[in-house]
């Protein structure tokens, strides 16, 4: 048997020798790039012992960063999941000119630096712009408050959930749909009881994956916020001011709060996609 | 319900599907679409649903012109191609789906629309099997259960698109059977499409044979065996072997000699039978009279590829096993029946 396994070699493996050296290689970098700063946040929150580690989330600012944090997800994240569920819809069941240039822009937030991004809401609403004045008059303040931070979470976490859903849609084509109108259902039944239903898994997907970014957001955020401690400082812009002022226990006591919400995203992704997975990829026919 | 389609005429993006057709069904009939891909059954069948509009033209539903109505407002069951169940739903939920999307004031009270689905169970033989999802179900269970979906809201027609397409032979065989008692019991006007002649031929009462958006005939099983109307349908439904003639005073000639068939017109045509279908002759006195260059076994018979004297065209004819002929080199036949359609151009 042992004879067998060395004599006739798997056409598509490698060499026993490539394959420790390629597995110690990703290995290594792993633990360079993701684990060690991982632990680095951990040790770094806890050196000056648990008692510093929980004072850090008693300080007003710290506290107003995390109610910021969490207000603004609470905002982008639904909308998202309107935009994104309602461009996915348009783009995978229905064809219409310039479909193709949809696309493209929902992929804009992807392929766009942050900065620049945070940067155009302030060319358009900041006191510079040609809407400022008028802002201002009626009282409105976009730029260095909520509504800011909010368009630019939004700007940034669009993609998440009208990418994971466009090609599940499309895979899914519009079979299902045409049975339900054709046994009398309306376009809004339709789509509650059939179409939801068959990408609820995606969907939920998409809503993890825009949670954690709507919540790590620094670029633009950071341009669009002003940086006015407890008011405009969202959780990552808050671990930055902590950090620039050396104050390294409460800068990564507020960082483990961002990492354990990565790593529980993380954890739920991978459940999603072992249970779920020919639901949330492309490939599920019964 | 009877449906009449006037003059319809569908593009997709400037490309015709169908190029103005009529067609009448009559009440309680079973009619198959049946043709190649591409020749526009599916998307006659759709029309009828609703689930696309015409360019042109009108549907009527008895008296009504349907092609006004959206596809809720047509009351029509459509079985489709791949079932279409919905896949997070039980089968009694499924077949429960078109009555309780109805609005409050028709829909039926809950224990109805129970009593309804294990009605409609017992109909397609698949009770007990109420609490599965689709994917815990066979092909052929599926199928009925699509059935069962589409019969619930009571359509006034049934149309189903390649109903056994996705069906293994076996399945699709005794499926066949058993659409057909199902149809001779509820007596639903039913529209199948088919690419398959043999479910067609079988299945239904009368057969729409189409090619390139058009109707090419329309006819009972045996109108469109025996008496096949172009020669599309004729190559297309059972088997065909065509050799070029002519036709001159009232006879078929090959080349320079007649085969002994009667036929009208003049000038060159087509004249098409059935391998199968041929006489075998000992002396040829005005006959096709060929040499057997090729021989393949079929299940019944032996199938001989015979090239014609003279024109050296190549036909095929069947021959019994245990014929003589099969053991010659050169062969004397002459077709039983026979059509000539005149060679265009």
């Amino acid at each position: 048997m042992s004879e067998a396994v060395s004599r006739y070699r798997d056409p598509a493996g490698e060499s026993p020798t490539w394959r420790v050296l390629l597995t110690l290689v990703a290995v290594a970098f792993l633990a360079i790039v993701v684990i060690l700063p991982l632990i680095t946040v951990f040790y770094e929150a806890f050196r000056k012992g648990a008692a510093a580690f929980f004072e850090a989330f008693q300080e007003p600012d710290a506290i107003a960063a995390i109610r910021l944090t969490l207000t603004v997800a609470a905002i982008a994240v639904p909308l998202n999941l309107v935009f994104g569920v309602a461009a996915a819809w348009a783009i995978a069941k229905f064809d219409f000119r310039g479909k193709t240039f949809l696309v493209t822009l929902i992929d804009l937030p992807f392929s766009i630096s942050p900065v620049i991004s945070g940067l155009v809401y302030v060319l358009l609403f900041g006191a510079q712009s040609y809407l400022g004045p008028i802002l201002k008059s009626q009282g409105i303040q976009i730029i260095f408050a909520l509504p800011g931070i909010v368009l630019a979470t939004v700007f940034v976490t669009f993609p998440f959930i009208a990418r994971e859903l466009i090609p599940l849609m499309q895979e899914q084509g519009t079979g299902d749909e045409e049975a339900a109108l054709s046994l009398g259902a309306t376009g809004w039944q339709t789509f509650w009881y059939v179409t939801l239903p068959n990408v609820k898994w995606g969907l939920l997907y998409g809503v993890l994956l825009c949670n954690a970014r709507a919540m790590g957001e620094f670029g633009a955020v950071s341009v669009v916020s002003g940086h006015v401690r407890g008011l405009t400082e969202t959780m990552p812009l808050h671990i930055e001011i902590l950090y620039n002022e050396y104050n390294f226990a409460a800068a990564f006591a507020i960082a483990t709060l961002l990492a354990l919400l990565a790593l529980v995203t993380l954890a739920l992704k991978t459940l999603l996609e072992l249970r779920y997975g020919d639901e949330i990829a492309a490939g599920r026919k019964h | 319900m009877d449906v009449r389609i006037k003059n319809i005429r569908k593009e997709f993006a400037r490309f015709p599907a169908l190029n103005g057709l009529s067609l009448d069904i009559a009440s309680s009939e079973l009619i198959a679409l049946l043709g190649p891909s591409g020749s526009g059954k599916t998307t006659l069948l759709r029309l009828i649903a609703g689930l696309e509009q015409p360019t042109e033209g009108q549907i009527f539903f008895g008296d009504e012109d349907a092609s006004l109505k959206s596809v809720q407002e047509r009351n029509i069951g459509f079985v489709f191609q791949h079932y279409a169940l919905f896949r997070h739903m039980t089968v009694a939920e499924n077949i429960a789906f078109g009555l309780k999307v109805r609005p409050a004031d028709t829909r039926p009270a809950k224990s109805e629309i129970r009593k309804r689905v294990s009605d409609l169970l017992d109909m397609v033989h698949l009770s007990g099997l109420e609490k599965r999802y689709p994917n815990q179900l066979s092909g052929g269970q599926r199928q009925r259960v699509a059935l069962a979906r589409a019969m619930a809201i009571e359509p006034r027609v049934l149309l189903l698109d390649e109903p056994f397409g996705a069906l293994d032979a076996k399945v699709r065989k005794e499926l066949r059977k058993w659409l057909r008692e199902f149809h001779d019991r509820t007596g639903h006007t039913t529209v199948f499409v088919t690419h398959d002649q043999e479910e067609a031929l079988e299945l239904a009462d009368r057969v729409v044979v189409m090619s390139q958006g058009r109707i090419e005939q329309v006819g009972s099983a045996d109108d469109v065996y025996d008496r096949p109307g172009s020669p599309f349908v004729h190559r297309f439904i059972g088997e065909a072997s065509e050799v070029p003639v002519r036709i001159e005073n009232g006879e078929v000639w090959i080349d320079d000699r007649t085969v002994g068939l009667k036929a009208e017109g003049n000038g060159p045509a087509t004249l098409f039978f059935r391998p199968h279908d041929v006489d075998f002759l000992e002396g040829c006195g005005g006959c096709f009279e060929g040499v057997v260059v090729g021989s393949r076994r079929l299940a019944g018979a032996r199938r001989l590829e015979v090239e014609l004297g003279g024109s050296r065209h190549r036909i095929e004819v069947d021959v019994p096993v245990d014929h003589p002929a099969a053991m010659k080199s050169g062969l004397n036949f002459r077709p039983r029946h026979w059509a000539v359609f005149p060679t265009n151009g």
